[in-house]
């Protein structure tokens, strides 16, 4: 029963990096040379994965590579993947705003893209003129409009304001309007491209009502981006992960959320400074007195880089020390996902260190029971000598660990908040009937 | 795959988007298909335009009033170029009108592609749409000043100073060819645009100077004989002359130069619309 909506093939598109304009001439003339002898365009063969973090060699980058998807009538399919892996550029292609470079989409059914809510929207118009406005460029008719003009403006709870041009609006009513009038485009595929995170609660969980209405109730296709795995998960059946411009995952969302959430994080228990490679660490400081080597983190003893709260967290830096030192400070930041510093954990807080004489030294921190929510955290280091103010050495995201649930723990719940996670303190409570 | 299958693979997909599309495929159907944006794009303009102005669409006519009255000043009374008999403020009134929407329409298609680079972005419809939007918003403004001409007209008529002949039957011919040419040479300096910009400097400047190779503050027959193929070569001649000619009976009219007009229009807007479309699928990248 469930045909084929949406079939992508061999989909790429490449990007050029740096000034688009500086030197594109000459690229463009040895195209067409190129092209003239019936030769392949010597720029596409050259281009290299995004990888964002990592320098390249080229100036041409694949957003997207090779992509093979089937996109099934009436499926709810989330994309995730983190920033720079393409899911821009796939829903760019999907809507037509810009050609792909190889390969081909085949599409049954009229497409509405919702890539940014309140496209064409003009200052100066009514609310009611805008309605009419933006839904013709997505494509309705003034027919469609007129017929469905009470429901938008309902949905958008803006009827007081209609006859008032939109720049007097307030940005969250006007997001809702603009989101009212493309929810409510006739369109057999709808995508959706984190349009949620504005507006209030209250109206985001009207969006996301209003979506799986849209999917479930009438068996349209639905194409959603988002960083809220909660959101994903309540509305999506399927996920495809995109990294790097690849296809990661494509199947079922209960799989690919924990696959994802996984793959995010750098799993390593050890992190050796001297190798550039993969390095997601980010290193300041002048380095005139030593510098760091070598960070570890275990568990019980053993290397380990996952925790359950509860456990004790063991930190290992070591450092060469170049000159004289007469102090030295060590300290290690551990930050949450969201960057946020959360302990801060100082040598001289609980001991000094003088007169250091150059070698090899390694410094050992060992804390009590974590009470951190299971989330993924990282830990930054520095090493500050003489007393001065700035850090001789610091690495930010040095390493990264994950906090799970403890299976003991009985609040099953807890998921839930993780997201608004934090630092557990002990309480007690209690549930009592009042008369 | 058997034959039926495949015919029934073909006729399933309503859409396939390929890196490159056929150079003839102009997607009208798809243009017809969006023809209420149209009308929206140019009620947008016309209201926008002069939302929150005291005079509001007054100013279409002072625009041209006053530019016709500085022209008279300067060509007319200082520099005493001859306008063959016809009211000065006829003769330059009809000029700037036409040129007016010539060269409105033709900025604005040129940077077409920049100006409307947030909404084509974002959403696909039919690119072409927004030239035409232009095109036509300009109309309404031509339109109206054509009121404004026609009441200066008729005065003049009323005092016996201009004699209307039957080529004002050709009026809209006349406009519609206008709007061929700025469209045509607007989309394919827009095309050109996205990635190199150097030609909308050359535009601003470069209207200016077409306008002083048109009959707008001279007549043609006030010009010396060599001069005169270098102007009539220029397309937007024949047409400024016959308007002239139309309301005035002053000038020249030549079916030779006025079809040569007409297959140069209709040149220029084949190409340009064949370039623009070979743009607009990728333009994003590069704008």
């Amino acid at each position: 029963m469930s045909q084929p909506a949406i079939i992508i093939e061999n989909l790429s598109k490449q990007y050029r990096l740096g000034d688009v304009g500086t030197g594109t001439l000459s690229h463009d003339l040895k195209r067409w040379w190129y092209a003239l002898r019936g030769k392949e365009d010597p720029f596409a063969k050259i281009g290299e994965t995004n990888d964002r973090t990592q320098k390249g060699n080229s100036e041409y980058v694949w957003a997207l590579k090779d992509i093979n998807l089937q996109i099934n009538q009436g499926e709810a399919v989330g994309i995730i993947g983190r920033n720079g892996a393409g899911k821009s550029t796939l829903l760019k292609l999907l809507s037509k705003t810009t050609a792909p470079t190889t390969g081909s989409i085949k599409v049954k059914g009229r497409i509405a893209s919702l890539l940014e809510v309140g496209t064409g929207f003009h200052p100066e118009l009514s609310g009611r003129d805008n309605i009419y406005l933006n839904g013709a460029i997505l494509g309705m008719r003034k027919r469609e409009i007129d017929r469905k003009l009470d429901e938008i403006v309902d949905f958008a709870g803006i009827e007081r304001y209609l006859d008032t041009p939109v720049k007097r609006y307030s940005s969250g009513m006007y997001v809702r309007l603009a989101f009212a009038v493309a929810a409510h485009l006739d369109s057999d595929i709808l995508i959706v491209d984190e349009v949620l995170a504005v507006g209030d609660a209250e109206f985001q969980k009207k969006c996301l009502g209003k979506m799986g209405e849209v999917s479930q109730g009438q068996g349209r296709t639905v194409l959603f981006v988002s960083h809220n795995m909660e959101a994903i998960a309540t509305l999506c059946q399927s996920l495809i992960i995109l990294k790097n411009g690849n296809k990661d995952f494509d199947g079922h969302v209960d799989k690919g959320i924990p696959y994802y959430l996984n793959g995010a994080k750098s799993t390593e228990p050890s992190v050796d400074f001297s190798v550039s490679k993969n390095r997601h660490f980010e290193r300041f400081g002048q380095n005139q007195f030593g510098q760091f080597l070598k960070i570890e983190i275990k568990k019980n003893g053993v290397p380990n880089s996952d925790f359950k709260i509860g456990d004790s967290i063991e930190i290992k830096l070591h450092l060469l020390l170049k000159n004289k030192s007469s102090v030295a400070e060590f300290g290690a930041v551990i930050t949450n996902a969201r960057g946020q510093r959360l302990h801060h954990l100082v040598s001289s807080w609980k001991e000094l260190y003088t007169d250091l004489q150059p070698g090899q030294y390694s410094f050992k921190i060992i804390t009590e029971p974590i009470q951190l929510y299971p989330s993924d955290y990282s830990i930054s280091i520095w090493f500050r000598a003489n007393d001065e103010n700035a850090s001789d050495d610091f690495i930010e995201n040095a390493i990264q660990f994950a906090v799970s649930k403890n299976e003991e723990q009985s609040f099953q719940k807890l998921d839930r908040y993780c997201n608004n996670g934090g630092i557990f303190i002990k309480y007690q409570c209690k549930l009592e009937q009042e008369q | 795959m058997s034959q039926t299958e495949q015919l029934i693979h073909k006729t399933e997909w309503t859409e396939e988007i390929l890196p490159q599309s056929s150079l003839l495929d102009l997607k009208l159907k798809e243009v017809v298909r969006y023809r209420d944006l149209l009308w929206m794009l140019v009620k947008r303009d016309f209201i926008a335009t002069y939302k929150q102005t005291i005079l509001g669409p007054i100013w279409f006519f002072i625009q041209p009033l006053l530019t016709t009255l500085t022209f008279i000043v300067v060509f007319g009374k200082i520099a005493g170029i001859p306008t063959g008999g016809v009211p000065m403020l006829v003769f330059y009134l009809s000029g700037i009108t036409l040129w007016n929407y010539f060269a409105e329409c033709l900025n604005k298609t040129a940077t077409v592609f920049r100006d409307n680079a947030a909404i084509f972005g974002k959403v696909y419809f039919p690119r072409l749409i927004m030239p035409l939007s232009i095109v036509v918003s300009n109309l309404v403004r031509l339109g109206i000043q054509m009121l404004l001409f026609l009441g200066i007209c008729g005065y003049y008529l009323y005092q016996g100073a201009i004699s209307p002949q039957w080529q004002l039957a050709l009026v809209p011919i006349l406009v519609v060819l206008m709007a061929m040419i700025s469209l045509g040479a607007g989309m394919l300096i827009s095309a050109l645009t996205t990635k190199y910009r150097d030609l909308i400097f050359l535009l601003t400047f470069g209207v200016q100077l077409l306008m002083y190779a048109t009959p707008i503050i001279y007549s043609l027959d006030s010009i010396p004989a060599k001069y005169a193929t270098i102007i009539q070569s220029n397309p937007m001649s024949a047409i400024i002359e016959t308007f002239r000619f139309a309301f005035t009976g002053s000038g020249n009219f030549s079916w030779m130069s006025l079809g040569y007009s007409a297959a140069f229009a209709a040149a220029l807007l084949l190409i340009g619309t064949l370039v623009f479309n070979k743009v607009e699928k990728s333009f994003m990248d590069t704008v």
